[in-house]
């Protein structure tokens, strides 16, 4: 394993002083829940946009033990997750796998795993936009103090305003949630499907956003709890009536899939591993 | 203008009602725009410093507001008066001077020294605000509804049908046709605006109301309807408000007592009647025989 180590870069490619200092801001982030920490986000040799946030959290939390899974929408076979996993393999020669069950570092974009996370586990997210309240008011000064005022009325508001209009409200990903009852936070493009998963886990949530040089946490056993108004309760995708093509699941999220052949559509499990494994239980 | 301060002293000193206790109090408010120097701070009579260029838009202000009262606010343009207000509403940082309510905390905390988060409080459960110009004081893209509902929010209401059902209260209250109450303000007449203002500005049932200059700007026979909504539902709602305006007219007909400013600081105050048929000061013996 250890022959493929370029020893031309440092171990995990950036310098220690980058990832101290990740580090330091990482605890930071935990301890505030929610709250968005600055830091100095660096080059990287993928283009910023494309999980550099990420990445650089893996970077700076990874050592010689431990074991990384890298995926993209659920997905650990996309071209991304990947360069991703063989940029680690190849400047800190770890272990990668693509078993839930088997990583200590996860690294995902827009999704959460459907096999709940356990204490020795971290799920890192790349995240593009971190700032929940940037949609609604585009001035960084405005929602910095909105956000120590704790005033969040503005994205009630555009709850409210998408309830009048549609009858439902619409935002279908990065759902705006309170951490620990105080900072609104992105959860970053994941569906409203995995919401529930962040509140009261197991295991340490770590944001990462390399554009906008931000990082946030939810530690273990924080409260998480999406915006709702107390007649239109929170709602997660439905997939009544509807299972996985593969591995006949009916309680994950599903993609869903035109087959041209048939020209019907067709479902599928979106996290690609945990897929995998109940197709393995099927056939013992 | 002393008789006046020195009766109203003693109605203070004789309170046995609550309606006695001023609603609101205002002591010593200064508001400067600039670095400030020695001289113009010694000097209380200079409103634009010669030697440092500070500017003092309000100087040594103090009133008080009573319960269910009508305090007009008077004087020309740049005398001051719209900053008082926005330094009332905290949307501006006073310089000196201290601020009381009677509802919060028994009136001994000076509601300047407070942290933004309650005086955001203090704003969004105990005040209203009406401005001259309907784009500082309403959302135009998101609907009329939601602009009252923004308000209700901010003072905790987190149920969408109570929300609603408030909003088209009030919405009928102000005379607005409700089929029109998930439209967008910007497609009303600038009457309609102010009144989409007034119903979000009385959401929370606040007991103090700012009116910053509410009928300029709009044609004559709509400012008549404006004006009568405001004294109607001053009368059924007991609000006590704080009305500015430089139009004479105005406040002769909504305002129970009167301050004339000038160059940022009070010259005259008394009933609007003693004020408008007595003046004493040069300036408000012009301000109203210009109006005759």
């Amino acid at each position: 394993m250890l022959s493929l180590i370029d020893e031309r870069y440092n171990f995990a490619f950036l310098d220690e002083g980058s990832k101290r200092e990740i580090r330091r801001k990482t605890l930071k982030a935990v301890a505030i829940p929610g709250y968005q920490v600055p830091f100095a986000s660096r080059e990287l040799p993928i283009a910023r946009g494309w999980g550099t946030g990420g990445l650089q959290l893996t970077l700076s939390l990874i050592g010689p033990k431990d074991v990384l899974k890298v995926i993209d929408q659920g997905s650990d076979d996309s071209v991304n997750a990947v360069s991703i996993r063989h940029l680690v393999e190849n400047t800190a020669g770890i272990a990668t796998t693509e078993e839930t069950g088997e990583a200590t570092i996860i690294q995902t974009r827009h999704r959460i795993p459907e096999q709940p996370l356990r204490e020795n586990q971290i799920l890192v997210f790349q995240v593009p936009l971190p700032e929940p309240l940037r949609v609604i008011e585009p001035r960084e000064e405005i929602t910095r103090r909105q956000h120590a005022e704790m005033d969040y009325s503005s994205m009630w508001l555009s709850l409210y305003e998408d309830i009048v209009h549609w009858g439902v409200v619409t935002v279908s990903h990065s759902y705006p949630c309170i951490a620990h009852g105080r900072y609104l936070f992105s959860p970053s493009p994941i569906p409203r499907w995995d919401i529930p998963k962040l509140n009261h886990a197991e295991c340490l949530y770590l944001f990462g956003a390399g554009r906008e040089k931000r990082i946030y946490a939810i530690p273990p056993y924080t409260d998480v709890l999406p915006l709702s108004f107390e007649d239109y309760p929170f709602e997660v995708e439905s997939f009544v009536g509807r299972a996985c093509c593969k591995c006949g699941s009916s309680d994950t999220f599903l993609n869903e899939i035109f087959d041209e052949a048939s020209g019907q559509k067709i479902y599928q499990c979106s996290d690609t591993a945990f897929c995998k494994k109940r197709q393995r239980e099927r056939e013992i | 203008m002393m008789e006046t301060k020195i009766l109203s002293q003693q109605e203070t000193d004789d309170a046995f009602d609550e309606h006695d206790i001023p609603l609101m109090k205002v002591k010593g408010l200064s508001k400067r725009y600039g670095e400030g120097c020695e001289k113009c701070t010694m000097d209380d009579s200079i409103s634009r410093c010669p030697e440092c260029g500070a500017l003092w838009a309000c100087r040594d202000i103090s009133i008080e507001l009573y319960p269910k009262e009508i305090l007009g606010i008077v004087g020309e343009s740049g005398s001051g008066k719209s900053t008082l207000m926005r330094c009332l509403y905290f949307e501006e940082q006073v310089t000196h001077g201290a601020m009381y309510l009677s509802i919060f905390r028994s009136g001994k905390a000076d509601l300047f020294k407070e942290s933004s988060q309650i005086q955001r409080y203090i704003r969004n459960h105990m005040m209203g605000m009406v401005f001259q110009n309907p784009w500082m004081g309403l959302r135009m893209h998101i609907s009329g509804g939601g602009n009252i509902a923004e308000k209700l929010i901010a003072a905790d209401m987190y149920h969408v049908g109570s929300i609603r059902c408030r909003a088209a209260e009030l919405w009928r209250r102000v005379e607005m046709p409700l089929e029109r109450m998930d439209e967008s303000p910007r497609n009303f007449s600038g009457g309609m605006q102010q009144r989409v203002q007034i119903a979000k500005a009385l959401a929370n049932h606040p007991p103090l109301l700012f009116l910053d200059e509410v009928t300029t700007g709009l044609d004559l026979s709509v400012q008549a309807k404006v004006l009568d909504l405001v004294r109607q539902l001053q009368q059924e709602l007991g609000v006590a408000m704080l009305i500015v305006s430089h139009d004479l007219a105005v406040i002769r007909m909504l305002a129970d007592r009167t301050v004339v400013m000038k160059h940022g600081r009070i010259i005259e105050e008394g009933l609007t009647d003693q004020i408008l048929e007595d003046p004493q000061h040069p300036y408000t013996q012009l301000l109203v025989r210009s109006l005759l």
